[in-house]
């Protein structure tokens, strides 16, 4: 049951619910599932959680390379994490 | 203090330089390659790395054909970091004036055994569907290709290193000529033969070549793999890459094995620095928008310069120079010397050991640059 | 958006975290027309940053959110300065905008990120900064009931771990690879710092029961898909635990990518600045942890002296002198207690990747002499952190020396960069008259 002041988005099309406010990043960790898969194959998860490192990458609405840790969620986010 | 004795000293490690160091060595030549810096540091790093025929004369195109070719004989041998793509070259043509260029390329490629395959509207928006819509077609060039230049460079180093040639960096040249090359710190170097291959910087070791930096700025984005198939090129390049005098941008993108998208060209003259120029960069990016307008919208993560060592006739120096019977020029390649490199190493031996050559050399020669000086 | 290009910011500061505040804060005292511009969605900085769970934030946060509140200062968040086309126009993007900020004189406040150090295991999901770590908590990451080991150094691990305990994390160690008799050292000069001394009694006390040990670092993790456990080094042996996270940052490392781009002399690794933090530009200060790595409170003054001079009031920033050098002495004595020890150079194994862009391993890195060669010829560098987290590691492994700053010194939309001119045909120019004014929304 979400929370009242939840955010409900997809990620990898499983609906996640997050307090107002959360990032991204903290949905996809709530998900379950890493960011990202790295050039030579192996998942990887933020690091910095300030917006440097760019492991924290997803896809957003279609929208590729975003920093999950700076973009806070918004109800209806389709977020993949293929890239 | 003459400390070594070589049969070819050659100056500049960059893909120039590295080739010839390639082709001398496997013919049992005593070989050094002498570099300030590092093997393919300079306009090496700084070029897109195209594997291009191109046409601007006969000798502009036996040149790249011939080298091509040789890229293309080396390719199995080539290890993976180099990133050779044989993805083809798109010349994109606006209106119906480039449509017409691009029926005349395609004649004179036929005429010399290049494959080339003229594309109407529908089938160049196939091809590349992220192009703009409205272009009059194009001609695809399927055996051009691209590759990642430094790793190139090291490549043909390692090889020649394999056949006995030494490599010493860090120190730079501030003398070449007369049998000899003397290094910053001192120490010279002798040679039977003395190579000038330092590109932008060969007019600074021989006084009197006639080759002006021509700077370029390049911008590289993200990965988006499938977002361009083909080396892209506008035919208005060919005007931009002409003019002598006037900075000139063109739409030039290219898909790298990373799915990264590298975007160019321009050219200045009178440039030295190699800060970045906001107003032609600017100009370059929004030249590529118009052709590609998805660009806009990606990831750029990294701009920088480089200079091309150009010559007035647009042509390599090549050859013994007149007046020290020790020196020879490989240099002035302008944007072309990834391409030619191999093709350079193979006509400059042929030259030294009297070999019958496999494409005329005489275009290259530099004495016909010190002739037209003369006339000038 | 406004296009009048005639009235530049008198002052504008890069960067909302203390340092920033503070000097917006001064210079709008001054009357003068002050801009802020942070990348974040909110004031505050890493150090400051709002939680989404917790209403409680430290009081001096709350005090300089207060006077930050009471100046008038145009505030724009959520917008990352990438390019300086020409002397006095800085360019920002934000998630769907371009902007130009034009300005008189700026002070530069682009703070500091954390220092990682490869081992193996180091790419593993979860394992994260220990700054970045409690960054994500902030941000909504569900800790509570989770076992993270905190490990680095520094003095922000102590208090990462206690944010993280009253969060309901269960903290197994906390280790600090300097050495005991750095650390008391450390403790002895404290005295000179009372508030400090204050603060680390009271993270003591939040932390009883938990073991901090120095002499101790991560020497690998384990995992399948996320980190499962951690070893580490402890009094000369090895000790594995097991863990959901693992919390870890090796000090901080200064942001002077828009400081060189522009120009300033760099000294160190730190902006060179004169006693009214002016770099060596006319007209250009810089304030916070890119002079130094001194923390919250030295941060501030320095803010407050860029803020004043960048307003003219150069007597009253002189007041703030002293006050300034007796902080600066604390930063000192952080370099002295937390410099990192020789052994952690030698963690990484010849798999380890140094650059966690592009994957390259430490065997391929270490065969090159310099990081010019090593990013030309394996790619180390080139990802889209442009070298933020391996150039750091490479330059603490091999010494070796970072190269210029180019534009963009963050990765930004091609169309930006493209459009970043001001002979573009439609510059878009931001002044104090075309933005209103945020609330500063600590809290939530």
């Amino acid at each position: 049951m979400p929370m009242p002041s939840a955010v409900t988005l997809t990620v990898n099309g499983a609906e996640v619910s997050v307090p107002q406010g959360a990032t991204v990043a903290a949905a996809v960790a709530m998900a379950g599932q890493p960011c990202r898969v790295s050039v030579s194959g192996s998942p990887r998860g933020p690091l910095c959680g300030m917006g440097i490192c760019f492991e924290c990458r997803v896809r957003i609405d279609g929208r590729s390379h975003c920093r999950s840790c700076q973009i806070l969620c918004e109800p209806g986010m389709d977020v993949k994490t293929d890239e | 203090m003459n400390q070594f004795a070589y049969d070819v000293v050659i100056v500049g490690a960059g893909i120039v330089g590295a080739a010839c160091a390639l082709a001398f060595a496997e013919r049992g030549l005593r070989v050094v390659v002498v570099d300030r810096e590092m093997v393919g540091g300079g306009a090496t790093a700084a070029g897109m790395g195209h594997i291009v025929v191109m046409d601007d004369s006969e000798a502009q195109f036996a040149l790249t054909r011939y080298s091509q070719r040789l890229w293309q004989k080396l390719r199995p041998q080539l290890p993976d970091d180099v990133e050779y793509e044989q993805c083809g070259t798109i010349w994109v043509a606006a209106d119906e004036e480039e449509m017409a260029e691009v029926l005349r390329k395609q004649r004179y490629y036929r005429d010399r055994g290049v494959p080339a395959e003229v594309l109407d509207p529908s089938q160049l928006k196939d091809l590349e569907p992220n192009l703009r819509s409205g272009l009059a077609g194009g001609l695809l060039v399927p055996e051009d290709g691209v590759l990642y230049p430094p790793c190139a460079g090291r490549f043909l180093i390692e090889q020649a290193q394999k056949q006995g040639a030494k490599i010493r960096v860090g120190a730079p040249v501030v003398k070449a000529g007369g049998g000899m090359v003397q290094l910053g710190n001192g120490v010279e170097i002798s040679g039977q033969i003395i190579v000038n291959a330092s590109g932008s910087c060969s007019p600074g070791l021989t006084a009197g070549i006639e080759v002006r930096k021509r700077k370029g700025h390049l911008v590289i984005t993200d990965r988006y793999p499938g977002f361009v198939h083909h080396q892209l090129v506008e035919l208005g390049y060919l005007k931009s890459a002409h003019s002598h005098t006037s900075n000139s941008v063109a739409f030039n993108v290219q898909p790298r094995r990373t799915g990264q998208v590298l975007i160019g060209s321009s050219r200045q003259y009178g440039a030295e620095h190699k800060a970045v120029d906001q107003e032609i960069l600017a100009r370059m990016l929004q030249r590529a928008q118009e052709y590609m307008p998805g660009l806009g919208a990606m990831s750029a993560i990294r701009v920088w310069t480089g200079f091309r060592a150009a010559t007035p006739d647009k042509l390599p120096l090549i050859g013994p120079w007149p007046g020290d019977r020790t020196l020879f020029l490989a240099t002035g390649h302008e944007g072309l010397g990834i391409t030619t490199s191999l093709g350079t190493a193979s006509v400059l031996l042929d030259q030294i050991t009297g070999t019958k050559p496999e494409i005329p050399f005489e275009p290259y020669l530099p004495s016909r640059a010190a002739q037209e000086y003369a006339h000038a | 958006m406004n296009k009048d290009c005639t009235s530049p910011f008198d002052v504008l500061v890069v960067g909302g975290g203390p340092a920033g505040m503070a000097a917006a804060m001064r210079a709008a005292e001054c009357g003068m027309n002050v801009g802020i511009v942070d990348d974040n969605a909110r004031l505050g900085g890493q150090i400051w940053r709002a939680a989404v769970s917790s209403d409680s934030h430290d009081k001096e946060a709350a005090k300089w959110q207060s006077l930050f509140g009471a100046a008038s200062v145009t505030t724009l968040c959520g917008k990352r300065v990438f390019h300086q086309s020409e002397p006095g126009v800085l360019w920002a993007e934000g998630s769907d905008d371009l902007i130009a900020l034009r300005y008189k004189n700026l002070i530069l406040a682009t703070g500091a990120r954390e220092r990682f150090l490869p081992f193996p295991g180091w790419t593993l999901p979860n394992v994260m900064g220990a700054g970045g770590l409690q960054a994500m908590v902030k941000s909504g990451l569900p800790i509570a009931g989770k076992s993270v080991v905190v490990a680095g150094t520094g003095p922000l691990l102590l208090a990462v771990a206690a944010y993280l305990r009253q969060q309901g994390a269960a903290i197994p160690i906390v280790c600090e690879q300097a050495p005991w008799s750095a650390l008391l050292r450390f403790a002895g000069s404290l005295v000179k710092w009372p508030a400090k001394i204050a603060q680390t009694f009271r993270l003591k006390k939040e932390m009883a029961g938990t073991p901090f040990v120095a002499n101790s670092w991560p020497v690998a993790a384990q995992g399948q898909g996320a980190i499962e456990s951690v070893t580490i080094s402890r009094g000369g042996s090895l000790e594995t635990i097991p863990c959901d996270y693992l919390a870890c940052g090796f000090h901080l490392v200064a942001n002077i990518e828009l400081p060189s781009l522009l120009g300033c002399e760099i000294r160190g690794g730190y902006v060179n600045v004169d006693e009214f933090q002016q770099t060596s530009l006319p007209g250009i200060f810089c304030a916070g942890e890119p002079t130094g790595i001194g923390g919250v409170e030295v941060s501030l003054v320095e803010g407050e002296i860029a803020g004043l001079a960048g307003a003219g009031a150069k007597s009253q920033a002189q007041r703030l002198f002293k006050k300034r050098a007796k902080l600066r002495n604390f930063a000192g004595a952080l370099d002295r207690a937390f410099a990192l020890r020789s052994e952690l150079r030698s963690l990484a194994s010849p798999q380890t990747l140094i650059c966690r862009c592009e994957d390259v391993s430490y065997a391929r890195v270490e065969e090159h002499t310099s990081w010019r060669s090593a990013k030309l010829h394996t790619r180390c560098g080139m990802g889209p952190c442009q070298g933020r987290i391996c150039g750091p590691v490479t330059e603490f492994l091999f010494q070796w020396s970072p190269e210029s700053v180019r534009p963009p010194i963050f990765p930004s939309r091609l169309k930006s960069l493209g459009a970043a001119t001001a002979k573009a045909p439609e510059p878009v120019v931001v002044t104090r008259s075309s933005v209103k004014p945020r609330p500063l929304g600590m809290g939530m």
